[in-house]
C-alpha cells in the first residue's frame, strides 16, 4: 500500500516519453518498454519526484473533475502497478 | 524496436568466448562519424526506441560520446554494453554528459587472476570493479553481465553475490552464446549437466533472495535445451543490427549465413532496409520459419529458432534449429556435449593483422 506522504520518482534508467512514430506514451527500461494505458499516462505524466502521491491526487482530480476518493484509488492501483514492473519507487 | 550499433570489433580484451565473427572489421573499414548520425537520425524517424551502442568495445571508439549526445537528444533510449576497461573519470563525466540512459558493464569472473586469465587483459578485472563503482555513482543503474561456460560456472552463486556487493540493480547471467569465437571455442568453453544445473540453481536462490530488490536475468544454453530461443525476438522482427563497416544484419551472426547479400548503410536507408530488404524479409513472420515450424503451437513464441545455429550446426539455414527436441538435428547438440574437452585449447579472439 502507498501511504499519502510518499513521492513517487522514476527509477534510475527508466525513460517516460511520447514516441511521434506511434503517437504513443511509452516507458523505457534498459531491455524492456511498456505503453502505459490513459490513466497511467495522465499519473505518469505527473511524477516529478518532487510532488506526493497526495498532490498528484489532487490535480487529478481537479483536472477530469472526478471525485477524490475514486482518483485515489486508481492512482494507489497504477503506482503498485509501476513499482512491480519497475519504473518508479516511493 | 531497437538498433544494435556495433560501432567497432576492435577490443582490448580476448575473450574466447565472444560471439564477434571470426573475421573481425578492421578500423579502417568502420562507419565515421557522420554516417553514424545518420543512422541515428533514420533510427529515430523509423521508430526505434532502443539503441545499444556495443561492439567490441564500443568505448574505443573516440567519437562515442558525440554519438550518445545525438541519440539522447533523439530521446532514444541510450544503452552502452562496454567492457569498462576504458571507463575512468573523464569518460564517465562525458557520457553522463551526452545524457546516456544505462550502462551493462561485462565481468569475466570474480577476481582479477581468473578475470584477467579470461578476459586477456592484465589489470582488466580490477578497471571493471572501478567502473562499476563510477557508474553506481554517477546515478545510473548498474547492470552487469557474467558470461558463464565451463571455466567459471562453479562460481555463479559468488557472481551473483559481488553483483549484490557492487550495488547492482539487474545481473544477468548469461551461459555463452556458440557462435563466432564461442563456436570456434566451443569444446572448451561448454559446461557439464551438472554445471548447468547448479547454476541454475544459483540463480534461483539469488532471484528468491533478492526479490524486486535486482532483477536477475538468465540466459540458458540452447545446447541443453528442449526448445529454440526466439533468436533477436524473431528475425527482422524487433532489431537492426549494424555492423562496424555499416552492413544492416537481422542479427550479429547473420553474416555467416551463405547466399545473402546484406544491404548497407552507406548505400540504402534504413527504412528501406527494415521495409525492403530481401534479407530482412527471408526468415521473417511465421512464412519464414522453417516449413515444419509453421503449424508448430509455438512458432510465434520461437519463430523456429535460430538460423544462424542451423546453418552452423546442421549445414542449412532453413532447418529447424537443432535447440529444439523436435528437430532430425536435435542429436548435434548432445554430440558437442559429448565432445567436451576441458583440456581443449581456447583461441583468444584476435583482428587478424
Amino acid at each position: 500500500m502507498t501511504a499519502p506522504g510518499e513521492t513517487p520518482r522514476f527509477r534510475p534508467g527508466v525513460k517516460f516519453r511520447f514516441d511521434p512514430v506511434r503517437q504513443a506514451w511509452m516507458v523505457l527500461a534498459p531491455e524492456k518498454l511498456f505503453l502505459p494505458d490513459e490513466i497511467a499516462v495522465e499519473v505518469l505524466k505527473r511524477i516529478d519526484g518532487t510532488r506526493t502521491t497526495a498532490l498528484i491526487v489532487d490535480d487529478l482530480a481537479q483536472a477530469f473533475q472526478a471525485p477524490r476518493e475514486t482518483i485515489e484509488t486508481d492512482v494507489r492501483a497504477m503506482l503498485a502497478d509501476l513499482v512491480q514492473r519497475g519504473a518508479i519507487s516511493l | 524496436m531497437g538498433l544494435i550499433a556495433e560501432l567497432t570489433h576492435r577490443c582490448p580484451l580476448s575473450c574466447a568466448y565472444c560471439s564477434n565473427p571470426l573475421e573481425l572489421e578492421r578500423a579502417s573499414a568502420e562507419l565515421d562519424t557522420a554516417t553514424w548520425l545518420d543512422v541515428l537520425d533514420q533510427a529515430a524517424a523509423l521508430g526505434v526506441l532502443h539503441v545499444h551502442f556495443t561492439g567490441g568495445e564500443p568505448m574505443a571508439r573516440k567519437d562515442l560520446t558525440q554519438l550518445v549526445r545525438r541519440a539522447a537528444e533523439l530521446q532514444l533510449y541510450t544503452n552502452l554494453i562496454t567492457s569498462g576497461v576504458l571507463l575512468d573519470d573523464r569518460a564517465m563525466d562525458a557520457l553522463m554528459a551526452a545524457g546516456i540512459d544505462h550502462i551493462q558493464l561485462s565481468l569475466q569472473d570474480i577476481e582479477p587472476e581468473a578475470g584477467d586469465r579470461s578476459g586477456g587483459l592484465k589489470g582488466g578485472h580490477a578497471k571493471k570493479l572501478a567502473a562499476a563503482e563510477r557508474i553506481r555513482a554517477a546515478g545510473l543503474p548498474l547492470t552487469l553481465n557474467f558470461v558463464i561456460h565451463r571455466g567459471n560456472a562453479d562460481r555463479t552463486a559468488q557472481m551473483l553475490d559481488l553483483g549484490e556487493a557492487l550495488g547492482a540493480t539487474r545481473i544477468e547471467i548469461a551461459h555463452t552464446q556458440y557462435y563466432g569465437w564461442g563456436l570456434l571455442n566451443r569444446a572448451a568453453l561448454l559446461p557439464t549437466f551438472a554445471q548447468l544445473e547448479s547454476a541454475t540453481a544459483a540463480v534461483e536462490a539469488a532471484r528468491a533472495r533478492f526479490g524486486a530488490r535486482i532483477a536477475v536475468d538468465y540466459v540458458v544454453p540452447d545446447y541443453f535445451a528442449a526448445r529454440p530461443k526466439a533468436c533477436m525476438g524473431g528475425w527482422g522482427q524487433r532489431f537492426i543490427n549494424v555492423s562496424p563497416s555499416g552492413k544492416a544484419l537481422p542479427c550479429h551472426a547473420a553474416e555467416t549465413l551463405p547466399g545473402f547479400a546484406f544491404p548497407s548503410v552507406r548505400e540504402v536507408s534504413l527504412a528501406d532496409i527494415w521495409t525492403g530488404a530481401e534479407a530482412f524479409q527471408r526468415f521473417r513472420g511465421v512464412e519464414g520459419a522453417p516449413e515444419a515450424c509453421r503449424s508448430c503451437e509455438r512458432v510465434e513464441i520461437d519463430w523456429g529458432g535460430c538460423r544462424c545455429q542451423a546453418f552452423a550446426l546442421a549445414g542449412d539455414a532453413t532447418r529447424i534449429d537443432p535447440a529444439c527436441a523436435l528437430s532430425p538435428d536435435h542429436a548435434l547438440m548432445r554430440q558437442a556435449i559429448e565432445a567436451a574437452d576441458f583440456d581443449a585449447p581456447l583461441t583468444p579472439r584476435l583482428i587478424r593483422r
